[in-house]
């Protein structure tokens, strides 16, 4: 079917196809305000709010599901995106080499982490926390277009403020920055006291070789279970 | 890419923070009332391990290792001196706060990861490029390098027990420990860490193989998983290519 034989095409095509159009040839999310800026061009003069944006892209998804299509119009980064619903995936992954998911690794998830949470932060605010250098993942991160440059710090040698890039919320499927999980707050203010420190009585000095327990210490761990280690599948 | 695989220093990844969470974890402790001492001496176990094994230790082990023993010497001060100390902070607790930060960072961490793998069953008309594999000085290992250091640790110390010292010079070469992996892991489904071992060889060799398995499990070419936490260490084959044995075309 070409343009000039469909039944459906006017002068002004409506709003919901434009988007349509829009989103179709993205090759990322478009926010709300671009997306009424780009449609606001055809129209005779008018201005497009965002909020008729937002009822087209409803009603577009609306329609995707109305339909049984494979599409949908998800909110991710800050804008929309039009996808492939889940239930496809298995097809559509069979297309592409499963090298393809590269997956970020421990350690440069837990530094992208620090930077989600602590931005704008240094390198070197980073790796207090990390307690190893961070060198090598901040070059991956960068390279892979999760974080940016933010501006540099005013403290001495300008070092450079890391934050999270919009490739960063499309990554994790993220709609902004206030999606990320909660922060909580760690631990109560002060360890427990120092107790006449049985713990420095009993134990021999450390010997060199095998890191096994010793029996006799077992019954030292006090009742509290320590979570378990998240970096362990 | 990788420059003479037998010369390479095996990187760890993970810091001394992992570290002290694992020791913390493995001892089932408190981590707001931290038996110093024992935890020191383990850590100092492990870092005697590593740089045994000529794993490239970085200078933040020993500079943790450093933290440990001042904490270690301010405890141990004799009642009537720690009076004036109990009135201050307790020397721990700067240790502590820096451990709870970085156990929460490692839990989001692992919230992120849930949802890239969420992320995975959406795609989009144009899909990006691939992105390049991650570099292979980025490889990390799907259970903790402690966990692997311990379990090598005990057999080794099993070993020692039998055998008093090696003379000869063992022609055991890095390739040998290699084959032997592979050969022993096989091409479908688990083996246990343990079979890779033989009862009473020598413990240089016992160390030949395990840097092999390490080399391998950063090249990706094996995986090691555990099930369960602190339950049996299984290796399994990951990819069938093998990037250290290309056969050279040219001259």
């Amino acid at each position: 079917m070409t343009e000039d034989t469909n039944p459906n095409f006017q002068e002004s095509p409506d709003l919901k196809s434009v988007v349509e159009a829009l989103l179709f040839a993205s090759p990322e999310p478009i926010s709300p305000s671009r997306l009424a800026a780009l449609a606001g061009m055809g129209q005779d003069g008018g201005e497009i709010t965002p909020t008729a944006i937002r009822q087209a892209v409803e009603e577009l998804d609306g329609d995707y599901r109305l339909q049984g299509r494979a599409f949908e119009v998800s909110r991710i980064a800050n804008g929309y995106r039009l996808q492939t619903r889940r239930e496809y995936a298995p097809f559509i992954r069979k297309m592409f080499n499963p090298r393809r998911y590269s997956r970020l690794t421990h350690a440069t998830l837990e530094t992208l982490a620090i930077v989600a949470y602590k931005q704008p932060i240094t390198k070197a605010e980073i790796e207090a926390i990390r307690g190893v250098s961070v060198d090598g993942v901040i070059k991956t991160l960068l390279d892979r277009e999760l974080i940016k440059v933010l501006g540099q710090k005013e403290v001495l040698g300008r070092p450079y403020l890391y934050g999270t890039a919009q490739r960063f919320l499309e990554h994790f499927g993220l709609r902004s920055l206030g999606d990320l999980p909660i922060l909580e707050e760690v631990g109560p203010s002060s360890p427990k006291r120092i107790e006449t420190s049985s713990d420095l009585r009993k134990e021999p000095e450390f010997s060199a070789g095998a890191p096994e327990d010793q029996p006799e210490e077992a019954a030292e761990g006090k009742g509290e279970t320590p979570e378990p280690r998240p970096d362990v599948e | 890419m990788e420059s003479a695989p037998h010369q390479t220093v095996l990187e760890i990844f993970e810091g001394p923070l992992d570290l002290l969470l694992y020791l913390i974890r493995k001892n089932e402790v408190d981590i707001y009332d931290i038996p110093i001492q024992r935890i020191t001496r383990q850590y100092l176990d492990y870092l005697n391990l590593m740089q045994l094994l000529d794993l490239d230790v970085a200078g933040e082990f020993i500079s943790m290792a450093a933290t440990l023993m001042y904490i270690k010497s301010r405890l141990l001060l004799p009642e009537d001196e720690r009076e004036e100390l109990e009135e201050e902070e307790d020397p721990r607790w700067e240790l502590v706060k820096q451990l709870l930060e970085y156990r929460q960072f490692k839990s989001l961490s692992n919230e992120l990861h849930r949802m890239e793998v969420r992320q995975e069953n959406y795609f989009t008309r144009s899909q990006r490029e691939p992105p390049p594999p991650p570099p292979a000085e980025e490889a990390v290992e799907e259970i903790s390098i402690f966990i692997l250091l311990d379990a090598f640790s005990r057999v080794l110390s099993e070993a020692s027990a039998r055998q008093p010292a090696e003379m000869a010079p063992d022609p055991f070469t890095q390739e040998d420990g290699r084959r032997r992996v592979l050969e022993r892991v096989g091409s479908g489904g688990k083996v246990s860490f343990l079979t890779l071992f033989d009862r009473g060889e020598a413990r240089t060799r016992m160390v030949v193989v395990f840097l092999a398995l390490l080399h391998m499990i950063q090249q990706k070419i094996l995986r090691v998983v555990q099930e369960g936490h602190f339950g049996e260490i299984l290796i399994e084959r990951l990819s069938t290519d093998d990037p250290e044995d290309p056969t050279p075309e040219e001259t």
